[in-house]
């Protein structure tokens, strides 16, 4: 293990200090809260000459990861950060960067989508882009933040995967919330992103590599119809799978530089667990916080924090959850008109053929950053446990902090 | 169209096309084809620059068009400047 630096960083300030050590070809970036830190911490390290990268001040998100994408696809480590309604305006441009195979990293910092305009957390924003094509990472804390944003770069760019990949972090709970961050050497960070490497491809000129060369042309994303589109759509399916296997074997690798291992799934007090919350992101601290608090009063609850959403690890969960007689979903954002949340709806689903399955109920929370305190979270945990008594639950969808 | 086409597992990496536009043969898509008096051409070599698919050649000495290619938009008739164009029916 290489020495560390301690540093006190917000989760922004993190993923700053993250890109500045990868030191990437471009970074594009349009200005929106609570994402704005990242963009100016990055501008002044080139600003102070502490990276070579070209820095594009550009008119809008649209174009932020336009940019990007040209970067990406000349062969550049192009970065760019946004949240909320920047993340919308960029819409169109995401799903080209995935189905262009492009590994972009994309620092996401979770922000409630208007209307009404709020500035603050939810997950309305990245989960809105789940059908996208990109990878997404959920963190936890700034740590974990700093952390991703270094592995980011090994997962999209894994020849068997060749995606883009949000890094996403709770806005202002994560983006503005000072932490202790233990940071990497610059040069274990080089040394473990190392160089991008490239797919090679049999071009009509013979073999290339997969990036845009005059001395050895390719045509990227040319008209695509009902013969040929659904065939390239199948490699996107694979990539995912593929991401699968990858994140956790790049994850043991920087495990041994760093000592700390993340992993698709992050289950806690779960071997003898009789119910059970799964959530994403940094809430998930406050879960533990009150799975540990009720622990002491002999109550068998655990909880699981997903940390990859994108690919969506279904037969982990399946392993992990199975034995549990009731799981609590925490969602924070709600798919309008549908049975729940996103989180809840996939979980279903991959239980539906499973013979033992646990009670699944969907707690909606958090929206537009409305705060959810441990003893929100023990009422839950107590629901659960009713539910468990009675061997069915009444509602299936709740609204966890909402005025009634 | 009966040419069996690549499955996905066969097709190049990234949405790229597995061969050259010179093997689509877009001519088939025109209704009309541009027909030289070489009298009146001069050889000035108008209609081969402003030919979007660049399907007419002087390899010849002379304006030749590659019907493989030409969709018949007419645009080399338009800009010869002897009038030495004209467009009729394909086929």
């Amino acid at each position: 293990m290489s020495r560390q630096k301690l540093l006190g960083l917000n989760g922004d300030e993190a993923a700053a200090y993250a890109i500045k050590q990868v030191n990437p070809d471009v970074v594009a970036a349009y200005p929106i809260t609570p994402q704005t830190i990242i963009v100016e911490r990055f501008s002044e390290y080139v600003a102070d000459g502490l990276v070579d990268t070209e820095f594009v001040a550009v008119e809008s998100e649209h174009s932020a990861m336009s940019c990007c994408i040209g970067a990406a696809a000349a062969g550049a480590r192009a970065f760019t950060a946004t949240a909320a309604n920047g993340l919308a305006l960029m819409w169109e441009m995401l799903y080209i960067a995935a189905s262009l195979r492009l590994p972009i990293v994309m620092a996401v910092v979770n922000r409630a989508m208007s209307a009404p305009i709020n500035i603050h957390n939810d997950h309305s924003d990245s989960m809105g882009a789940r059908d996208s094509g990109w990878i997404q990472i959920y963190c936890e804390n700034s740590q974990e933040v700093y952390d991703t944003c270094i592995e980011a770069w090994r997962i999209g760019e894994h020849l068997d995967v060749q995606l883009p990949v949000m890094v996403c972090l709770d806005g202002f709970t994560l983006s503005h919330t000072m932490e202790n961050v233990l940071t990497l050497s610059d040069e274990a960070v080089r040394d473990f992103i190392g160089e991008r490497p490239y797919i090679k491809v049999r071009g009509h000129l013979g073999e290339a590599e997969f990036r845009l060369d005059p001395e050895k042309p390719l045509t990227m994303g040319p008209l695509d119809l009902y013969d040929f589109y659904f065939e390239h759509k199948m490699h996107q399916v694979e990539a995912m799978k593929e991401a699968l296997k990858a994140i956790p074997e790049i994850d043991e690798e920087y495990a041994e530089i760093s000592g700390r291992e993340y992993r698709l799934l992050h289950p806690y007090m779960m071997e003898d667990a009789e119910v059970a919350i799964i959530g994403l992101g940094s809430t998930m601290g406050t879960v533990r916080y009150v799975v540990d608090r009720m622990r002491r009063r002999g109550l068998k609850v655990g909880m699981v924090r997903m940390r990859v959403f994108r690919p969506f690890p279904t037969e982990e969960l399946q392993k992990l959850l199975k034995d549990v007689e009731v799981v609590g979903v925490l969602d924070k954002a709600m798919s309008f008109g549908a049975p729940g949340g996103p989180l809840y709806e996939e979980l279903r689903t991959i239980f539906y053929d499973v013979d033992e399955n646990p009670i699944i109920v969907d707690y909606i929370y958090g929206l537009g950053g409305r705060d959810t305190p441990p003893h929100l979270i023990e009422e839950t945990y107590e629901e659960l446990l009713e539910v468990k008594r009675r061997g069915e639950a009444v509602e299936k969808l709740k609204f966890l902090g909402v005025r009634m | 169209m009966s040419e069996q086409k690549p499955g996905w597992r066969e097709l190049p990496f990234g949405a790229i096309p597995y061969k050259s536009s010179l093997e689509y043969h877009t001519g088939d898509w025109g209704v009309e084809r541009p027909v030289f008096d070489l009298e009146k051409c001069t050889r000035c070599t108008f209609c081969h620059f402003y030919c979007p698919e660049g399907a007419i050649s002087f390899d010849a000495g002379h304006p030749e068009v590659d019907l493989r290619y030409c969709k018949g938009c007419g645009i080399c008739a338009n800009e010869c400047p002897a009038g030495a164009i004209r467009m009729v029916r394909k086929g």
